[in-house]
């Protein structure tokens, strides 16, 4: 075997995953490029640089109306998603009780049907008892599809808790509800924190579900689709990458404090 | 006052149920099941107007107007799985076992891209790929593709868009499974004679199978019924059933007539799913 | 109620204490008497019900019957925070979020006391580690933890310090220095200590007393010199240290001692060191008691003749023989080496003597293999 072909053969898992980010961003790149195109209508057609669309990112007729209301139906959804599946989650995870395979089931069945089957029956429910489609039902359109998520994410981190932390709690004179507090709820905490970061990317991401039950509430994935046809303004490239940056900063932020805390003399 | 506190006990973990369940009952329960009883209705005297007439020839009507739909979803939606999976095994893996103290920055760079929406992901594929793009031209630049030729508009171009769209879903089960193995298995295969591909075949893929289960299935299901990449970036023959159901609701109003369509796909899907699962021997994927 | 229980104080009374999981029973019609200020090991093989004892004294499970006294305070039905007894854990279990310093005051302020710095770093003393108050538990090796998971229970001043297996995890130079610091500062603090550990050796180094349990019951109790030199069970003869175990009948009584024949050899037991019911005797005596001669010299007290040696292993301190009697049973031997004079051989034909007052007997119908299994799982 020659030098190269051995090295090639070492790390040939390490250049795939190379290739496979750089396929995973090409899209992120090319929007974030084109956030800065001198676009004009219709943002096709690379017509040169500039940070206008950056200084005035709510150029756009209703984008910053639109992202509002996702960022807005994305925080309400996620607190009570958080709030609904997190229970569940401790329900599920420390308890057994009859019916507790029923319950699993109830819970995966939602991440099983397609969003145009959760979406158009939804729709038909409302309209059926009269309610008009708008901002409320979004956010229970998001917090239903949302709850099996965090159900998933929580129990796997309340799964890794060892029980013997709660014993040795009670061991030092804390009572059932001082031993939430002070040790179960802070251990589970970062779990609870992960499944809320999930469940408000899967709010503000949604589409079809929303399309469905949104009525003329527009939410930026809607407002992205519906300008897909008559042309897409750069601002919603501008909205993209940002909430792209934030996110990435928050989470990386969040990941070095966790890291500094863990290594602390 | 033993006794009181051991009710109490009991009922608590369903009180933590409650209301979570009570807001899955009402808000997914109920819709599906009043789908499954508008999948029978037919057209009342007045329009819009439906009534409950139990004709279940409806199912029939809706399979037989919409099969190559729902055949064509199926086949995009097990071809984006499988692309899927053969595109984030090898990614998983290597986060997994060879990033060092990289792995959390990594696994945050695999979500990432999700924080731009999808639709602006799938639009920017739709203008890279399109007549503008530096894509096609090169392509028929150097002959590959005629003058002609076209990416955007086929079904090549939809189930790219699906399978993209789905990485992160398989991508993340994948990694916590390889996650999980304990790295001095595989030392051990080695040092029983079986050569690198040898243990993945025997020892880390039965390993992953759990992260490979949960990955197929959070792309299969909600590939099946997507229709925004095959609006996107396909053509009217590239219509998949998720398109047939949004436009008998919201263009043509034939609710019994998307009702049964939607009950047929998530009847469908459900079977698949059970035999799925049974068969690859997983009791708890939640 | 609480109050009364949280402060009781006394010896620790276990009455009939039971304990089983459907058809399983873990422990088995338990009574015990610990006095207070006593340093006490729950000794026994995995699975022999003792760390079970333990959770139900600190109130982790409840017992199925029986109850459990500190003092004249009932504790049986407790729960563990309304109990005065404090437990080391043996994975240590110290909450990772926590500094040193929060994981030992936190006993404290659960407690309402709310100047906890004196405290907490006197016990940081005690266990010399005040340097690492503001760490957390990840940052520190096995060692420091169990330190500091003693710390945790001993600062709370309970009446009862319960310890399960907390040496384990440590390496054997660690764990021996640990058994003299532990010792050490139960004499200093003066609480009761129950330790419970399958590790024989710790258990004699540690305890004022020693109760032996096997399949949730006691096999016998008292202190590690009684308990070695007069073993009532097979099963104790075998689990501490090591013993040889012969098939014999009793014959004939000679004065304060029984005279008992061994495949055609006859060996003597003092009367009082015999717990045989009738004739049917199990003899025992220990390797290390036993004199190993390949001539014919003259030898005194019990002799048994015809052996031959089949193995030697040097172990340093000692060499440890496996003679083969006439009767096909391997009996151990060993002898110090602290004479100079070189190793008998493998093939050698030798005698075997020893002191009258060394031979104890156990009940012929026990069995003479209990105890003496190779534990496969040592934590």
């Amino acid at each position: 075997m020659t030098k190269t072909s051995r090295w090639l053969s070492k790390n040939l898992i390490r250049i795939y995953a190379v290739l496979g980010f750089t396929y995973l961003f090409i899209p992120v790149i090319y929007t974030i490029v084109f956030s800065f195109n001198n676009s004009g209508k219709s943002n096709l057609v690379w017509r040169g640089f500039t940070f206008n669309n950056w200084k005035n990112p709510c150029g756009a007729a209703d984008v910053c109306n639109a992202l509002g209301n996702s960022l807005k139906i994305g925080f309400i959804s996620t607190t009570l998603a958080t709030i609904l599946g997190s229970l569940i989650a401790f329900a599920v995870g420390r308890y057994a009780f009859r019916g507790h395979g029923f319950i699993n089931s109830m819970i995966f069945l939602p991440m099983a049907t397609p969003e145009i089957v959760m979406g158009s029956s939804l729709l038909t429910m409302f309209i059926g008892f009269g309610v008009n489609p708008g901002f409320w039902t979004i956010v229970i359109a998001h917090v239903m599809f949302c709850i099996s998520f965090v159900v998933v994410a929580v129990k796997a981190r309340i799964a890794s808790l060892d029980p013997r932390l709660e014993q040795a709690a009670m061991d030092l004179y804390a009572d059932e509800r001082e031993t939430f507090r002070k040790i179960t709820f802070p251990l589970v905490a970062p779990g609870i924190a992960g499944a809320a970061l999930l469940a408000f990317s899967l709010s503000f991401d949604d589409f079809i579900i929303t399309n469905f039950n949104s009525g003329n509430v527009n939410t930026f994935p809607k407002f992205v689709y519906i300008s897909a046809q008559r042309g897409l303004p750069a601002q919603a490239n501008v909205i993209g990458s940002a909430m792209f940056l934030i996110a990435l900063i928050v989470v990386l932020t969040a990941q070095f404090v966790g890291n500094r805390r863990k290594t602390t003399a | 006052m033993a006794l009181a506190t051991n009710r109490k006990k009991k009922l608590w973990p369903y009180i933590l149920l409650a209301p979570g369940m009570v807001w899955l009952v009402i808000f997914f329960i109920a819709p599906i099941v009043k789908l499954v009883s508008t999948s029978t209705q037919t057209q009342g005297v007045n329009i819009g107007e439906y009534v409950q007439s139990y004709r279940f020839a409806n199912f029939i009507d809706a399979f037989t107007g919409a099969a190559p739909q729902f055949f064509r979803s199926f086949l995009y939606a097990g071809l984006a799985t499988a692309f899927a999976l053969m595109i984030s095994y090898p990614l998983a893996y290597a986060i997994a076992f060879k990033s060092g103290k990289w792995k959390n920055t990594l696994l945050v760079l695999v979500v990432a891209p999700f924080f731009t929406s999808f639709l602006l992901r799938t639009i920017a594929w739709e203008q890279i790929l399109g007549e503008q793009g530096l894509v096609l031209k090169t392509l028929r630049f150097l002959h590959i593709l005629g003058p002609t030729g076209h990416l955007t508009a086929t079904p090549f171009a939809v189930v790219a868009g699906l399978t993209y769209n789905f990485l992160p879903f398989m991508t993340l089960p994948l990694y916590a499974s390889l996650e999980r193995i304990d790295p001095r298995t595989l030392e051990a295969s080695g040092d029983l004679y079986a050569s690198g591909f040898t243990t993945f075949r025997k020892v880390t893929f039965p390993l992953s199978l759990p992260g490979v289960v949960a990955g197929t299935l959070l792309t299969f299901i909600p590939a099946a019924g997507d229709y925004v990449n095959a609006e996107l970036l396909g053509n009217p023959q590239t219509k998949m059933i998720g398109n047939v159901i949004a436009a008998r609701y919201l263009q043509i109003v034939d609710y019994p007539g998307a009702a049964a369509l939607s009950f047929i796909l998530m009847a469908t899907i459900l079977i698949l799913v059970l035999v799925y699962i049974r068969k690859m021997g997983t009791d708890e994927v939640v | 109620m609480t109050d009364a229980s949280k402060s009781a104080k006394g010896d620790l009374k276990l009455s009939s204490l039971v304990k089983t999981y459907g058809e399983f029973v873990a422990v088995d019609d338990l009574s015990l008497l610990i006095p207070e200020g006593s340093f006490f090991a729950l000794l026994g093989p995995s699975g022999c019900g003792k760390t079970t004892t333990l959770r139900m004294i600190a109130g982790l499970d409840e017992p199925t019957s029986g109850s459990i006294h500190i003092g004249n305070t009932d504790i049986t039905y407790q729960k563990p925070y309304d109990r005065p007894v404090n437990t080391v854990f043996q994975n240590y279990a110290l909450f990772p979020h926590l500094t040193i310093f929060e994981n030992i005051a936190f006993g404290l302020r659960r407690r309402g006391i709310k100047d906890v710095k004196d405290q907490v770093d006197k016990v940081l003393n005690l266990v010399e580690l005040p340097h690492l108050a503001q760490r957390k538990p990840t940052q520190l090796s096995g060692g420091q933890q169990q330190r500091i998971a003693l710390a945790r229970a001993i600062v709370n001043r309970p009446a009862l310090l319960l310890l399960d297996e907390p040496l384990g995890a440590l390496d054997l130079k660690l764990r021996r220095q640990m058994q003299i610091e532990l010792k050490w500062i139960q004499t200093e603090v003066g609480l009761t200590f129950v330790h419970v550990t399958h590790d024989q050796e710790e258990a004699m180094t540690m305890a004022d007393t020693i109760a032996v349990m096997n399949e949730g019951k006691i096999e016998q109790m008292g202190s590690p010199a009684d308990l070695y030199d007069s073993p009532q069970t097979a099963f104790v003869a075998n689990f501490l240290g090591q013993s040889n175990l012969i098939k014999g009948r009793v014959v004939d009584s000679d004065g304060d001692a029984n005279v008992v024949e061994i495949h055609g050899q006859k060996v003597k037991v003092l009367k009082n060191r015999s717990v045989a019911k009738d004739s049917s005797i199990l003899f025992g005596i220990r390797p290390e008691k036993i004199r190993i001669q390949p001539g014919a010299h003259q030898l005194s007290g019990c002799v048994l003749e015809g052996g031959v040696i089949s193995d030697v292993s040097y172990i340093g301190v000692s060499t440890q023989y496996q003679v083969e009697m006439p009767w096909g049973q391997e009996l151990m031997v060993f002898e110090q080496n602290d004479d100079g004079i070189p190793p008998l051989a493998k093939g050698d034909p030798v005698k075997l003597s020893w002191e009258t007052i060394f031979s104890f007997g156990l009940d012929g119908s026990e069995d003479a293999s209990a105890g003496s299994e190779v534990n496969p799982d040592e934590d």
